[in-house]
């Protein structure tokens, strides 16, 4: 595994990560987040469901907590995870916890795999001298690349954990890809992009489809006048409803929507033929519209999970490519002030 | 509202149905229905997409697993999202986005069997909506309304309901309302170009009456129109009137409830006896792979049931031996697919023990897996028994179809042996 570099911008990396895969002939982009799964599998989707999606990444996330449980299963399987779980082709990440249903940050412990590589773990909480320390010493051993450990918690503490994000990525070699785990908001991405993160957790969208809601917020940096005013006049009507309706309960789920979302289940929807997002190239814009979402909901059925997963993912990963073109040409500023227009 | 049998009604329906094969000894078809939204072979088994959805599974996906007919809901769809919203979607076909064919029933059975406080008079079916406790009316005009305005291509009457074990004068009484309610159906269908209005057929299912009756039935058959119709037993009276009016198709009620399989398959057995041979015969509610190979050999063409796709989402697998519990441990380690000759794509992809995984934790896709399977094993039994038809080997079909699902021919049931051997089927 080698990663290299085409462009440092500011503090933001862009370029590949190569000689990945059993034959050592895969690449992935960053920057670049990893397809979310459950048990093994995207959540909701099938390898139909899951093959209508454009844009997936090369490297999917499986999560030890749930597949340690299977061990002898596998063991007896004899021909790994990938086959097992029916991505024989992907590449894979194995995560010690679910982002989701995390446990308290610090207790992430390397765990040696065969043929794989190793990721060495930063953690040291809110210290900035253990951060360092932390930093370093894993820097010096022979690691693949650098997962950062206990970078989430709540929007107060923010700015005191970008800043030790910064100093912590300054301490760490250049041409090793730096992972950030539980952090996956949009706006959250673009800043630790800013401060040298190169792979991010796909579970915001996962997150955005169990409270029953589809992500819309716009990631076009340079659209046609036309297109900006009728999206901004959307995002101002949209900004409205969130203020009035924050906290959703769902099942798993204690989030609070965002800014970046539709919530489906609002009877405004009930009437509503357009797509979820109007020009989204997913199976679900392309074939269905939100009142039949908002249906779907309404009347609990499983549907609504499989397609909503499929735009959210879909509209996330876009949002990713975004990144990296944006980068490409010098235009990340631009991104970034219109995904801080949309965040609350 | 009751109108009288207009001049419509006497009108010729279109032949929807086209024979290609009959099996020389059974009374099993093989044909081919002309639809509106594309040419259908039958037999053929509907899954049930009762909300608008097919439980988890894509449009596509669907449509990949070879489906072109499957039914919708009138009573779900009536109250949730309502016929004002889906006729704004461009009918249910627009609504779900789905290119092939829709049946959808009446919201009869719905009526009687969801609702605790229903109510039946002549004017129609009286009930309380459980979402929002309005009281409504499914009248025969009703019914119609709402499937105009669903699009189907296919539209059931509204028939009177009754539990297949109930008996006495309760049975008659929805018979003969029946017939009537058909009339107020074919008057109040204002899209008999566009949809394909079928009759019901009830009747009871007291076997012993019927068992009397089945020889003196075949008798009076030809002398029908010269008997004062009150002399006859209301089997016989309720068929031979309902084939009078003159419908592309018709379906075989009151069964598949809580009645014996002895005493089910004598009255499909009547039923199809007495059927006109060019129209499609339509048995509701029954999807168990044995009772679809033995219904087919008795001569019905169409099936549904939500046994298969409901089934799935307990984690049970369908096969040709039975079915697969698949959360049971002893799956745990097995790492077959669910059935190597099965071509669907879970079949193809994954394994019982990954399966066996997944339907142990909260990712939905365990669910979705295995409706597509059993989905597949209902299309894929159909068109096998298809092409037995067609290659004039049903019989010899249903021997092998036996053999597998029961180990030896003395296994399999006794209902399905004598309903096959009335037919002319041995499976010794």
């Amino acid at each position: 595994m080698k990663l290299s570099l085409t462009k440092v911008v500011n503090g933001c990396r862009l370029g590949k990560i190569k000689n990945l895969g059993k034959t050592g002939d895969r690449t992935m982009d960053v920057p670049g987040c990893l397809l979310y799964t459950k048990t093994g599998s995207a959540p909701h989707l099938t390898p139909h469901t899951l093959h209508n999606i454009h844009k997936v990444p090369a490297m999917a996330q499986l999560t030890l907590s749930s597949l340690a449980e299977h061990h002898e299963v596998l063991a007896e399987y004899k021909e790994g995870v990938g086959k097992f779980i029916g991505m024989p082709e992907s590449l894979l990440y194995c995560s010690l916890h679910d982002p989701v249903s995390p446990c308290p940050a610090g207790y992430v412990t390397n765990k040696a795999l065969q043929r794989s590589t190793i990721i060495g773990v930063i953690e040291g909480g809110d210290v900035m001298e253990e951060r360092l320390r932390s930093a370093r010493e894993t820097a010096k051993r022979p690691v693949g690349g650098f997962l950062l450990d206990g970078f989430q918690g709540d929007p107060m503490t923010l700015e005191t954990r970008l800043h030790l994000l910064s100093s912590v990525t300054a301490e760490l070699p250049e041409d090793k890809p730096r992972l950030i785990c539980s952090v996956s908001r949009p706006d959250e991405v673009l800043e630790c992009i800013e401060r040298g993160v190169d792979l991010f957790e796909s579970f915001f969208p996962y997150q955005v489809t169990e409270r029953g809601c589809a992500l819309t917020f716009s990631f076009d940096y340079q659209p046609n006048p036309e297109e900006t005013l009728l999206q901004q006049n959307g995002t101002q009507e949209e900004i409205k409803y969130v203020h009035q309706t924050k906290k959703i309960k769902t099942t798993g789920c204690n989030q609070e929507m965002t800014s970046f979302e539709i919530n489906l289940k609002e009877k405004k929807y009930q009437g509503d033929f357009e797509p979820l997002v109007r020009g989204c190239s997913c199976y679900c814009c392309q074939n269905h519209t939100r009142a039949y979402i908002h249906h779907l909901l309404v009347t609990n059925e499983l549907l609504a999970g499989v397609l909503l997963m499929m735009h959210n993912f879909e509209h996330y990963f876009g949002f990713f490519h975004s990144i990296r073109e944006a980068l490409k040409n010098d235009r990340l500023a631009q991104l970034k002030e219109l995904i801080r227009r949309q965040a609350s | 509202m009751a109108a009288a049998a207009s001049p419509s009604s006497m009108e010729s329906a279109p032949r929807i149905m086209r024979l290609v094969a009959e099996c020389s000894r059974s009374r099993a078809r093989a044909g081919e229905l002309r639809l509106p939204h594309g040419p259908v072979a039958t037999p053929v088994f509907m899954p049930v997409g009762t909300q608008a959805t097919m439980k988890g599974i894509t449009a596509e996906q669907l449509d990949a697993l070879g489906c072109r007919i499957c039914l919708g809901n009138t009573y779900h769809l009536g109250l949730r999202p309502g016929p004002e919203l889906i006729q704004k979607a461009h009918g249910l076909h627009g609504f779900m986005n789905w290119p092939h064919n829709l049946l959808t029933d009446s919201g009869g059975f719905q009526m009687v069997s969801l609702v605790s406080l229903s109510e039946v008079t002549e004017e129609g079916v009286r009930f309380r909506s459980p979402y929002d406790g309005e009281e409504t009316l499914l009248s025969p005009e009703r019914s119609v309304e709402i499937q105009n305005a669903l699009g189907s291509d296919i539209i059931m009457q509204l028939d009177d309901v009754v539990s297949s074990t109930v008996t006495g004068p309760r049975v008659e009484e929805a018979m003969f309302r029946s017939i009537r309610w058909l009339d107020r159906c074919i008057a109040a269908h204002r899209r008999p170009d566009q949809q394909n209005l079928f009759a019901i057929i009830q009747g009871g299912l007291d076997a012993h009456l019927r068992a009397t009756c089945l020889e003196a039935w075949l008798a009076k058959w030809c002398h029908v129109r010269t008997r004062d119709p009150r002399q006859q037993t209301p089997g016989h009276r309720e068929a031979e009137q309902m084939t009078k009016r003159d419908v592309p198709g018709f379906a075989i009620g009151g069964l598949s409830g809580g009645e014996s399989k002895n005493q089910f398959w004598r009255m499909v057995a009547l039923s199809t006896a007495r059927l006109p041979r060019d129209k499609p015969r339509y048995l509701m509610g029954v999807g168990y792979a044995t009772d679809l190979v033995v219904c087919v050999a008795l001569g019905c063409d169409m099936f549904d049931c939500v046994f298969p796709t409901r089934t799935a989402r307990f984690g049970s697998a369908l096969v040709p031996t039975g079915n697969l519990q698949l959360k049971k441990k002893q799956y745990e380690k097995d790492f077959r697919p669910i059935d190597p000759e099965c071509a669907c794509p879970t079949c193809q992809t994954h394994s019982r023990a990954f399966l066996h995984v997944l339907l142990h934790s909260d990712n939905t896709a365990a669910l979705h897996h295995l409706t597509v399977h059993n989905i597949a094993y209902q299309l894929q039994l159909m068109s096998a028994v298809r092409a037995s038809i067609v290659e004039k080997r049903f019989p010899d079909f249903v021997r092998h179809f036996m053999g597998t699902m029961y180990g030896d021919p003395t296994l399999c049931p006794t209902w399905a042996t004598e309903a096959l051997a009335s037919v002319g089927i041995t499976l010794a």
